[in-house]
């Protein structure tokens, strides 16, 4: 072996070694809350109340709360945010406008989400007033993952080549239909992606549904998209630090993260195989 | 001999990206069912003066246009003149074969649907025809439904071609079809163009001399912007009036 490949055997052993070290860590963390997790989820667990000052029960309110705010934010940031991607990367040009919106989400993704949630609190809690709603909480969550969803739809829609968009205007398509029906389903696949990140964020965040939805302890299920709801972040927050009885909840805390990380799980593994789906479906549609 | 019908003229067109002038006071008359080849130096303006007659230079931004480039004697640049009803009309097959990610049959399929054709024998029937005059029927007729994707280069350029030709244009610009192409694949799509020559008028964008030769009825030379001489092709290659002509084509620069 001469020098140079003894130096790319090291560089690259190097960065083998750092990859594997960040697998470990999140293997590490997976299975100490899987180990410490485990031992309370049963059918009793998902689909209970709480009780006994939540040192007992369920957490079925609060997984139906987080599934409710997953899908509420979602309704409202994912059409806005895309559609916002479209005209960005597609309709505006490069004028200053543009880069207005473009430094303005931004400085929308580097704002503390605490922000988000007194900004939510403020406008949907009362001065429209959502009152403490699933409502307030979903459009706060939406807010603050709008900028993700137009970052990762502009990038998919950037990384679709231009000679796609000059075939298909040269047929006498116009601009919509060239979004349409070409460059759309193209860039589908990592649009997905964007909503993967944004539902996995949505998911765990505290501080935004803090003062718009979350309810400390409320034992029954949401009637409608003006009631509070019971989140799984908040409830893991609350019976780890301010529960009544916070050494006996230990055990339904850990089970409350392990159900958290493996609903983000599975909605991962669901997008995957969305984005396969549609991946290879672009090509005959 | 009879007058030709002129399919498309240039008058005293200046042609501008930014600052730089791209194209300098080109006039030029192109008779229909006629092919006409632009021949000359990389960057002296060939597929920007070919990108004029179906509007796709509108799509860069800072360009300016003086002079007037007309169709069937109508100005394509006047306010009333509906962007894609043109290119409906004038025909484009570019450098790069660029299918869409779709099926065969929807490729070609594409420009109906997106002008509005909704009924479906007929998009049938016009895509069997145009893969057929494309010369490619034989070879995709039983994989229609399979991604376009799936083709060789030479036949995703054929199956660009039918994809123009589906909508019955009556102009096809082609920006140097063949260069990313095989000798046969080649030599097939400069038979097409021979075949197409009797219901299109075709303008072909090319770097390789012994194509002009062999497919154009004129030549045009152009040079930094300018049109240095347009005129039948055995004249331009056998005895051309200008010196840099002659210079280009027996490759003494270029
Ligand atoms: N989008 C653009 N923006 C700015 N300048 C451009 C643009 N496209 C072309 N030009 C300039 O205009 C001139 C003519 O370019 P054009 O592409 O028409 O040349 P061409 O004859 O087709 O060259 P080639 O044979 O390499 O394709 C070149 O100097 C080029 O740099
Ligand atoms: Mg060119």
């Amino acid at each position: 072996m001469n020098k140079k490949n003894i130096i790319q055997w090291f560089t690259f052993g190097i960065f083998r070694a750092l990859s594997y070290l960040v697998v470990l860590i999140l293997f590490f963390i997976l299975g100490f809350i899987i180990y410490n997790g485990i031992g309370v989820i049963s059918w009793e667990f998902l689909t209970g109340f709480p009780e006994d000052g939540m040192t007992k029960g369920g957490i079925l309110p609060a997984i139906v709360g987080t599934l409710c705010l997953m899908a509420g934010s979602m309704i409202f940031a994912f059409p806005v945010g895309v559609m916002s991607g479209i005209y960005i990367n597609e309709y505006a040009g490069n004028n200053w406008a543009v880069k207005f919106i473009r430094i303005m989400t931004n400085n929308l993704s580097g704002i503390p989400s605490i922000v988000f949630g007194l900004f939510g609190m403020s406008l949907f809690v009362n001065t429209l007033g959502f009152g403490d709603s699933i409502l307030a909480g979903s459009l706060t969550l939406g807010l603050l993952v709008l900028p993700l969803v137009i970052r990762t739809t502009e990038e998919a829609m950037k990384a679709i080549p231009d000679s796609f968009r000059t075939g298909s205007l040269a047929l006498g398509a116009t601009r919509l239909q060239t979004i349409w029906r070409v460059i759309l389903p193209m860039a589908f696949p990592n649009i997905i992606t964007g909503l993967i990140l944004s539902v996995g964020r949505v998911s765990g965040e505290t501080a935004p549904i803090l003062f718009t939805v979350a309810a400390y302890f409320l034992p029954k299920l949401p009637a409608s998209i003006f009631d509070q709801v019971m989140a799984l972040p908040y409830h893991l927050y609350v019976i780890s630090t301010s529960g009544t009885d916070i050494e006996a909840s230990r055990s339904m805390a850990y089970g409350t993260a392990l159900v958290l990380i493996s609903i983000v799980l599975l909605i991962n593994i669901l997008a995957n195989s969305l984005r396969k789906y549609f991946g290879n479906k672009v090509k005959t549609n | 001999m009879d007058e030709k019908k002129i399919k498309l003229e240039a008058k005293n067109v200046n042609f501008y990206y930014d600052d730089f002038h791209a194209l300098k006071g080109i006039n030029m008359q192109i008779e229909q069912n006629s092919v006409v080849a632009f021949i000359g130096p990389s960057g002296c303006g060939k597929s920007t003066f070919l990108r004029l007659f179906n509007r796709m230079n509108d799509l860069i931004d800072g360009t300016h246009l003086t002079g007037e480039c007309l169709l069937d004697g109508r100005d394509i640049y006047d306010k009333r003149v509906h962007v894609d009803e043109l290119r409906k009309n004038v025909g484009m097959v570019f450098q790069k074969p660029n299918p869409f990610p779709k099926t065969i049959f929807e490729n070609v399929a594409y420009g109906l649907r997106v002008n509005g054709v909704k009924d479906e024998k007929y998009i049938k029937q016009r895509v069997e025809e145009s893969l057929q005059s494309a010369a490619l029927w034989e070879e995709v007729k039983d994989k229609l439904k399979k991604s376009a994707f799936e083709l060789s280069g030479g036949q995703q350029q054929r199956l660009c071609i039918a994809r123009a030709m589906a909508i019955s244009p009556s102009v096809l610009l082609m920006d140097e079809p063949a260069s990313a192409l095989d000798p046969i694949s080649t030599a097939k799509i400069e038979e097409l163009i021979h075949e197409l020559k009797k219901d299109y008028t075709i303008v072909i964008v090319t770097h390789n001399m012994q194509q002009a030769a062999r497919v154009s009825d004129k030549t045009g030379f152009f040079l930094l912007g300018e049109l240095i001489e347009y005129d039948q092709t055995k004249k331009i290659f056998l005895n051309p009036e200008k010196e840099s002509t002659q210079n280009y084509i027996t490759g003494r620069f270029g």
